[in-house]
Parts: structure tokens; C-alpha cells; sequence
């Protein structure tokens, strides 16, 4: 009794779209080191003050993922619609038999 | 400015927004939703995120406590630009399970059980309501510094008053858009797009005063830098604790408050939406936040010391005269209050109604899921309760007073909603979740944030005694609300957060573990966690047994959904089962189909225990369960017999083509074997014919007689000869010659064959060269059989061996019980083509030759060999014509021999 095994190489275009998958899981993990970044900074031993300096890095994080979110939507959008094909591999959290 | 003219332009706000509501659900209702379905609107409509709270608290966050204020927008930021982690399966299990408020999610995922969602029905409510409150406070808090900061003498009514009026127009818009119809989805057009327009309000607002403040009072980004720098706000420390506990909060309360909810996945239509709104709403978010802290800088700069903070958005520009743009930033906080309050008190009135009012209207008169009109009554109870919430709001602003810091009030709300993640994210991701586990954690959790939290925000002494704070109830010091478990050092928010989250989840994941799931809960709780598979597979499993009138059914959907919808419904389902009329079978899947459809209107719990009543009983049990997994197994199980019947089956064409093949062939063969007999048989009696017709002449000598008839004679035995030869291959292929067995000396034999094929070509002379010893072995044989083989093969080899000195070779060699015998000339052998034709009759492979035989010899001894059991066989690359004969040492006898 065998059931067909998802295959286990992609073809190009698959492969972009596992790895621009990726990308997006990825953007928050980076974005979360980036913003708590500043809590390593031990602003108040430095003598002058530096809120202005954090604000600038905090809003250019932000400005940061903004665009890298915006460059990944149109792509995500293609691959989540309606007629996009499904997944090949369930997600890693399902195969869980109860 | 007068208050006449900011009551009016209110007024005229409100109007307009309602134009815009009633022109989108017109829209809508005609059916043409392409713009209200677009990521835009879908976008803008996230930004309720934003409340007044957002708009003037910012502002005072900032002035207080630094670039603090940036992490209740970062943690969103995270959330969003992370979709596809989270928000992805939320809106996609929304969809599919047509959820209707985040209680319906909870209370879906885990069995559809009610009670779960009346924990989080309570929770929402329980902390909202401060929140709406805050609203109110914010409103009539900007009503006032109208009235205080200006010369024209008119007075400011009535706080109380103000809270009133504004919460009554706030419930009259809600229940006009947010109750019109009891829709399928729980969407709300015009609503929806009222928030879009609102969104754009504030944001111009925030916008225009913060140019302002910045090229207006301050002289560019520049300058904006170092009057930061010069301004108390870089006093700011960032404090490590506060800074993750707060954007942790934000990013789970930015999933799991209810009017969040609500215009994330409630209102989504489809997941493109999501897409876009992944990096615009954290735009939106960025563009809010830009000039918080250089208005709070200048603020702080210009203002009196003792100014509120949260007001300095009105206040700054009113006290540079610039009354335009106060109105403008008023609009734009009203706007933001408005439109939170708005789509809160639609998400709570729909909870309480699908998850309190209606479960306990069912229970006390169970008979009215079955007459009476349920519309209205879900209706009515929704339009109650959105006036509950509503005054609960307003009798909270009034308890409270309305002097405490907007921030604080807002954080509270987060961490009291927060208390849902544990359960949602464990419910979305993990089958092992439980019924129990996520009620004993949503009970536990929130009732750590009632005592560590929200209790004592009303300050030592109002509801709490001094005593409780500074020594714990009963003296127990280890329970100190702010100091739990001896845990001192800590942020008193992020305190409770903290251990409200953690017990939280430990109860959580403990009950699961040690519980065992109801087969409905294992059922949901497949489906949510298996949303991105194809297709749900145990989808109509809920319905499988009892029986329920279809016209009862159809009944139930119309008091429901309405008339019409349900007839649609209904006929557009019995046209998939493809039948006529609007009465369609009630099938597991139908009915499955009708229950979340009805999910769509009053919640999952009650569409269940609704449906449930029509068929009187539960739905599913364990077995019911495990015959899926069997029904599963049986139908992998029968589609590999059918593959291996469908492989059978090729293997049987194949064999059967072959078969028909061999059988043409043979058809062929035969007659050519018809046509080459009918030849080999005319040759003699042509001739006999002809000299027998020659002797009947008279004039013939005796000499030429005898001439004549020895011809006839000798064509006679020709004939004979052949018709024996062929009678001898009949018998042999029939396999019923009988044998004399008995033990001969093979090397004998081959002298005997010698002997006798010297007559063949006698004048040449041939060299034998054979081995005497290695054939000194007795087999057990038809000797006399053997021996004519041996003749035929020798004779061959004498015909047709064209070398000058012709030489034949007999090798004998024993294996493994068989004795082999080659047989091989130095003559130019048989060409390879006709190699595999030499076995047939009348195979000759050239016409000329002198003996002239019919062509029977190898066919003969091939069939020969078969009888006694060995084979006969070409042997190529010898250099010459070879034949190999293989034959057993000991030929026992066949049964069939005894027999025949």
C-alpha cells in the first residue's frame, strides 16, 4: 500500500516560492533582534543625551521592514490567492496524529 | 471659537459619516463590493488600532515616559510584517469557519463548547469596558479644553452630559449600521467604510499638526533634533523590562482585541487584503507615531508646567491661535474615539449575544429553537447589548472620574485581552489543546490580571485596602498583588503581565496534557490546526447519524438567516445534490454546510446546540472518530487493490498480445508448412505422373521401361521417405513416441553414428577428432533415438561442410547431471539470420544441394531431443556450423509413457 510522496526537489519557480516563504517567516525574527537591540545600548553611561539618536535608529528599523514587508507582499499575494496552487508539504506542525 | 460652531461642525461629521455608511451598505446590498473589498479600505480599517487612546495619549506617553510610547506600535509592526506566521491562518481558519468574534474562535476551535466562549465573552467586556470609557473620557476631556482655553465666556456643559450624549450617538449608530441585517460573515459594509474614512481623518489630523509643529514652531527636522536632545524627554532611559514586556503586549493584543478581530478577520474577505495590509498598516502606524515626540517636545516647551500632556495636541495649537487646526486635531481625536467605540461595542454585542444571551435563551425555553421568529430575538438581544456595553462604559467613566493617565487604562485592556493567546495560538497550532486545558488557563490567567492588575489601577484604597497592598490578603506577604511570589523588583504592568501570562499558559499546557478531548474537539481541532490542507477530511463527519426533517431545517435556517437567504441556500444545496424544489437531503454534508452557515450569524456553540435539538442527540462519538480513520485506511487500502488489479490487468493485455501474436505467427507458419508440404509432394508426383504417362505409349523399349521405372520407384520412396519423416515429426510433437529406455555407452554410440553416415558424400574424406575417454559414460536412453540424431548431424556436417579438409570435432563434457555433446565442422558455418530458422521444416537454407532433403532432418532431432528430455541447440562463434545437444544422464520415464 504505498501513498504518492510529495516530491523532493521543487522546479525553480516552486523552489523561489519556498524560499520567498522563508523570507517572510524571517522578516519579524530580524525586525524583533533589530528592536531589542537598543536594550544592549546602556544609554544612561554615556554622558550626553541620545534619545534623538534612538528615535532616528528606531524609525529607520521601522522604515526598514516597512519596505522589506512591501517587497515580499506582491509575491506572498500570488502564492496565498485564491487560484494559487496548494501547498506541497503540509506545514510541519500538522502532522501530528491524534 | 464658539462651542456652537464645534458642536456643529461635530455634528455635521457625524452626518456625513453616516452618509458615507449608508451609501457603502447601499453599495454592498446591490452588489458591488469591488472597492469595499479592497486592501485599502481592509487597511484603513485596521487602523481602529489607533484610538483616542493613540491620538491624544501618545502624546502624554511621550512627554512622559520617552520613545517608550513607540513599542505599543512596534509590537503590531512585528505581528503584521510577520503574517505569514500567524495572521495568515488566523484570517484563513476565520473564513473557513465563518467565526463571528474571537470568543466564536475559541469556542469553535474547542469543541464548539459555549462555555469557553462565554470565559472570553466575560474577559472582553470585563476589560473593554475601561476602554470605552476612556473613549468617552477622551471626548468630552477635548469638549472641555475648547470650553476652558478660550475668551468668549461660553461654559462648558456638563461633563456627565457630554459622556451622555456622546455615548447615546455612538449606540444609535451602531445598532442603525452594526445591527441592519444579522449577514452571514457578520460583515459590515458601511461600517467598515465610515472606519476607512475616519482613519484618514485622524491620520491628516496627526499629520497637520505635527507639520506644523515641526516647520511652524520649530525650524525643520534639524532643529526639531536638538530641541529633542534639550528637552527632558533625553532624560529617557529605555527600561530593558518594560521595553519587551510592552511590545510582546501590543503584539498580542493587536490579535486578540476584540474590535481588532473584528476588522481582521471578521471583515476580511480574502487573503490578498492581508497581503497588502502587511507592510501598509505598519506604514500607517509609522506615519501616526512620526511627530508624537517632537509635538510632545515643543508641548513640554511652550506650554504652562502644569498642562495636561494628553491634551497637548489641542491645546498647542489652540494656545498659537490657530483654532483651525485645534478643530482639525479635534476632529481627528473624535474620529479615533468613534470609530473604536464603534466596532468594539459591534464585537462585544456580538459575543454577548451568541455566547450569553442566546445559549441561555435556549436553555430556558429549548422549545424556541424549534417556533417563533429567532431574528429579531438575536437582533433585539444584539441591540440590548450594544446599549449594555455602551452604558457600562458610560457608568465607568463616571465611577472613575476620568483623571487617570489614558495610557494606563489602554495597557490594562491589552493585558487583559492578552490573556486569550495562550489559548488561540496553542488552539491554532497544537491538536494536543483541550476543552479543559485552554478554560483552565483563560480562567486562571485572567483572574491573576483582575487581582495583580486591575483591581489595584483603581489605587490603593478603593477597591483594594492599603493593607492588601503592603501585606497581602490574610497577611499572606507572598501574595502581595504588586509583589506576587516575593517577585518585587519589577514594573508593577509588567509584573502582572508576566505572571498572568505565565500561569496562564502553565495551566494551559498542563490541562491539555492531562485531559482527554471530546471526539468534536478533536474533530475542530484538526480542522483549525490542518486549515492549509486541500480539504477539511472530516468535514461532514458531524452528521452522520440521526435524521432530521428538511423542512424542519429550512424552517430553523429562515428564522435565522431570513426568508430569502434561506430559500437560496437551501436551493442552491438541493441543486448540488441535483435535485429540484428547495428541500435537499439532509446529508452529513448539507447539514454540515447549513450549521457553518448559521456559525455565520449566531456563533458556533449555538448553531450546534441548535441543530443538535432538530436531531436529538449529540453528534459525534470516539467511534465515529475512528471509523473515519478506518473509512480512511479502507479507502487507501481498496485504491491499492485497485492498483494492483489495474497492473494485473496490463500484465494480462500483455500476455494476451503476445499470445495473439504467437498465434499469427503460427497462423503464418501453418500455411507455409500447407504450401511447402503440398511442393515437397508434387516434385516426385510430377515426375511419377509424368513417366507413367510416358510408359503407357507402347512404342517404348524394355530398357527405356526399366529405366522409366526405377525412376518411378525411386521417386515412390522419395515420397514414402518424406510422408514417414513427416508422420515421425507428427508423433513427435505430440509427444507420444514411445521409448525404449535402456543404459547404452555413449562412446558406442557415436561409432554406431559414424558407421552410418559414411555413405553420405562418400567420396570425401573427414577427419574426426573426438575425445574416447571423456566419452566412456552409460546413459540411461532411447539409444536407437539418440543415435538417429547423432546420423542427422553428421550427415549435415558431411553435406554441407565446404571446407577444403573438413574437419569435425565431437567434444563430450558432463554438468551437473546433463552430458553435453558438441558437435562442430571448420566449415563457414550458418550465417547469423539463419540461425533461427534452421529448426523449422523444410528450412534448407540453400537449394542447390545435391542431396536434395526435404528439410525435416533439425526439426526432426530438435523434436527427438525433446522427447528424451535434453535440448538441441546452434552454438555460435565456433569458427563453423556447430550443434550442441544437452541430455540428461538418466532419462526416467514419463508418467504419460506407462498410460498411453
Amino acid at each position: 500500500m504505498r501513498r504518492p510522496s510529495p516530491p523532493l526537489f521543487l522546479a525553480r519557480s516552486g523552489y523561489r516560492r519556498r524560499r520567498l516563504h522563508d523570507a517572510a517567516r524571517l522578516v519579524p525574527v530580524f525586525g524583533a533582534f533589530l528592536i531589542f537591540l537598543p536594550i544592549l545600548w546602556s544609554p544612561g553611561e554615556t554622558p550626553e543625551p541620545d534619545t534623538a539618536r534612538d528615535g532616528l535608529y528606531l524609525f529607520g528599523v521601522w522604515a526598514g521592514l516597512i519596505g522589506a514587508a512591501a517587497l515580499l507582499a506582491p509575491g506572498l499575494r500570488r502564492s496565498t490567492g485564491p487560484d494559487a496552487e496548494t501547498e506541497l508539504t503540509p506545514d510541519p506542525t500538522s502532522g501530528d496524529p491524534n | 471659537m464658539p462651542f456652537n460652531v464645534l458642536v456643529l461642525s461635530c455634528l455635521i461629521y457625524v452626518a456625513f459619516l453616516f452618509a458615507v455608511a449608508f451609501m457603502a451598505e447601499r453599495r454592498s446590498s446591490r452588489g458591488m463590493q469591488g472597492f469595499l473589498r479592497s486592501p485599502l479600505i481592509y487597511t484603513l480599517s485596521l487602523s481602529i488600532y489607533c484610538t483616542a487612546w493613540t491620538f491624544y495619549g501618545a502624546v502624554g506617553y511621550a512627554a512622559r515616559s520617552g520613545l517608550e510610547f513607540v513599542t505599543i506600535y512596534l509590537g503590531p509592526t512585528l505581528v503584521f510584517v510577520g503574517w505569514w506566521w500567524v495572521l495568515r491562518k488566523l484570517v484563513r481558519i476565520g473564513r473557513q469557519q465563518r467565526v463571528t468574534s474571537i470568543a466564536d474562535l475559541i469556542s469553535a476551535r474547542f469543541g464548539k463548547s459555549n462555555f469557553l466562549g462565554a470565559i472570553v465573552t466575560i474577559i472582553a467586556v470585563v476589560a473593554s469596558t475601561p476602554y470605552i470609557a476612556l473613549q468617552l473620557q477622551s471626548v468630552t476631556l477635548a469638549f472641555s479644553v475648547f470650553a476652558s482655553g478660550t475668551s468668549e465666556g461660553w461654559h462648558l456643559p456638563d461633563q456627565a452630559a457630554t459622556g451622555v450624549w456622546v455615548a447615546a450617538g455612538l449606540a444609535l449608530f451602531t445598532i442603525l449600521f452594526g445591527t441592519r441585517n444579522l449577514d452571514a460573515n457578520e460583515q459590515h459594509h458601511g461600517i467598515v467604510m465610515a472606519i476607512a474614512v475616519e482613519a484618514v481623518v485622524k491620520l491628516v489630523a496627526l499629520l497637520a499638526v505635527g507639520i506644523f509643529v515641526v516647520w511652524g514652531l520649530a525650524d525643520g527636522p534639524a532643529d526639531m533634533m536638538a530641541r529633542i536632545e534639550a528637552s527632558p524627554l533625553a532624560e529617557w532611559d529605555l527600561q530593558p523590562g518594560r521595553w519587551t514586556g510592552l511590545i510582546f503586549l501590543s503584539a498580542a493584543a493587536v490579535i486578540c482585541l476584540p474590535r481588532m478581530f473584528q476588522v481582521m478577520v471578521v471583515e476580511n474577505a480574502d487573503e490578498a487584503q492581508l497581503a497588502r495590509a502587511s507592510w501598509a498598516f505598519p506604514a500607517y502606524l509609522f506615519a501616526m507615531s512620526l511627530f508624537i515626540v517632537p509635538i510632545a517636545v515643543v508641548g513640554l516647551e511652550r506650554l504652562p508646567a502644569g498642562a495636561n500632556p494628553d491634551m497637548f495636541l489641542l491645546t498647542l495649537p489652540l494656545s498659537e491661535g490657530q483654532g483651525g487646526l485645534a478643530m482639525l486635531a479635534f476632529l481627528g481625536g473624535f474620529s479615533s474615539a468613534t470609530s473604536m467605540v464603534i466596532v468594539e461595542t459591534i464585537a462585544l454585542a456580538t459575543m454577548l449575544s451568541n455566547h450569553v444571551v442566546m445559549p441561555v435563551l435556549l436553555r430556558l425555553r429549548p422549545t424556541s429553537a424549534k417556533r417563533g421568529d429567532l431574528r429579531w430575538l438575536v437582533l433585539l438581544a444584539r441591540r440590548l447589548c450594544i446599549g449594555a456595553v455602551l452604558a457600562l462604559g458610560y457608568a465607568y467613566f463616571r465611577m472613575s472620574g476620568g483623571s487617570e493617565a489614558l495610557a494606563a487604562i489602554g495597557l490594562i485592556a491589552f493585558a487583559g485581552m492578552a490573556q486569550v493567546l495562550p489559548a488561540m495560538l496553542g488552539g491554532i497550532y497544537w491538536r494536543g489543546a483541550t476543552k479543559t486545558g485552554a478554560a483552565t488557563g483563560l480562567i486562571v490567567g485572567s483572574v491573576v490580571w483582575v487581582y495583580a492588575l486591575f483591581l489595584p489601577s483603581f489605587g490603593p484604597g478603593a477597591v483594594m485596602s492599603v493593607e492588601v497592598f503592603a501585606q497581602g490578603p490574610f497577611g499572606l506577604i507572598w501574595l502581595r498583588p504588586q509583589a506576587l511570589f516575593g517577585v518585587t523588583g519589577m514594573d508593577p504592568l509588567i509584573h502582572a503581565v508576566f505572571w498572568s501570562l505565565t500561569l496562564n499558559t502553565a495551566a494551559f499546557l498542563i490541562g491539555s496534557l492531562l485531559t482527554f478531548p471530546d471526539p468534536v474537539e478533536r474533530m475542530q481541532g484538526a480542522a483549525f490546526v490542518n486549515a492549509f490542507d486541500d480539504e477539511p477530511r472530516t468535514g461532514p463527519l458531524g452528521w452522520t447519524r440521526g435524521e432530521a426533517e428538511p423542512e424542519a431545517l429550512l424552517i430553523m435556517a429562515q428564522r435565522i438567516l431570513g426568508d430569502e437567504a434561506a430559500l437560496s441556500f437551501f436551493e442552491v444545496e438541493a441543486a448540488a445534490q441535483g435535485k429540484q424544489g428547495y428541500l435537499p437531503d439532509p446529508t452529513p454534508d448539507f447539514v454540515a454546510s447549513l450549521e457553518r452557515r448559521l456559525a455565520g450569524a449566531v456563533g458556533a456553540a449555538t448553531a450546534h446546540a441548535m441543530i443538535s435539538q432538530l436531531f436529538g442527540r449529540s453528534t459525534v462519538t470516539v467511534e465515529d472518530l475512528l471509523a473515519v480513520a478506518n473509512e480512511t485506511a479502507q479507502i487507501m487500502e481498496y485504491s491499492a487493490r485497485l492498483e494492483n488489479q489495474q497492473e494485473e490487468l496490463s500484465r494480462n493485455a500483455r500476455q494476451l498480445r503476445d499470445v495473439n501474436e504467437k498465434l499469427t505467427q503460427l497462423s503464418v507458419q501453418k500455411d507455409s508448412f500447407l504450401a511447402q508440404i503440398s511442393h515437397e509432394l508434387r516434385t516426385p508426383m510430377t515426375s511419377i505422373r509424368a513417366f507413367s504417362e510416358i510408359m503407357t505409349d507402347s512404342d517404348l523399349t524394355p530398357a527405356q521401361l526399366a529405366a522409366y521405372g526405377r525412376i518411378i520407384h525411386e521417386e515412390a520412396i522419395r515420397l514414402t521417405r518424406l510422408l514417414d519423416d513427416l508422420l515421425d515429426l507428427t508423433v513427435l510433437e505430440n509427444g507420444s513416441v514411445p521409448l525404449n529406455l535402456d543404459v547404452a555407452h555413449l562412446g558406442q554410440m557415436i561409432d554406431r553414428a559414424l558407421a552410418a553416415s559414411c555413405h553420405v558424400r562418400p567420396g570425401r574424406s573427414f577427419d574426426i577428432q573426438r575425445n574416447t575417454g571423456t566419452e566412456a559414460v552409460f546413459l540411461k536412453t532411447d539409444a536407437d533415438r539418440l543415435v538417429q540424431v547423432f546420423i542427422n548431424l553428421m550427415s549435415n556436417a558431411r553435406k554441407y561442410c565446404d571446407a577444403r579438409d573438413p574437419v569435425l570435432r565431437i567434444v563430450t563434457r558432463q554438468k551437473g547431471g546433463k552430458v553435453l555433446i558438441d558437435f562442430i565442422d571448420n566449415g563457414s558455418g550458418i550465417p547469423k539470420d539463419s540461425q533461427a530458422v534452421i529448426f523449422e521444416k523444410f528450412a534448407r537454407l540453400s537449394n542447390d544441394s545435391p542431396s536434395g532433403g526435404a528439410g525435416l532432418g533439425l526439426a526432426i532431432c530438435r523434436e527427438l531431443m525433446a522427447n528424451l528430455g535434453g535440448t538441441l541447440t546452434y552454438l555460435p562463434g565456433q569458427r563453423g556450423a556447430a550443434f550442441r545437444i544437452t541430455l540428461p544422464l538418466r532419462l526416467e520415464k514419463p508418467e504419460t509413457a506407462g498410460a498411453a
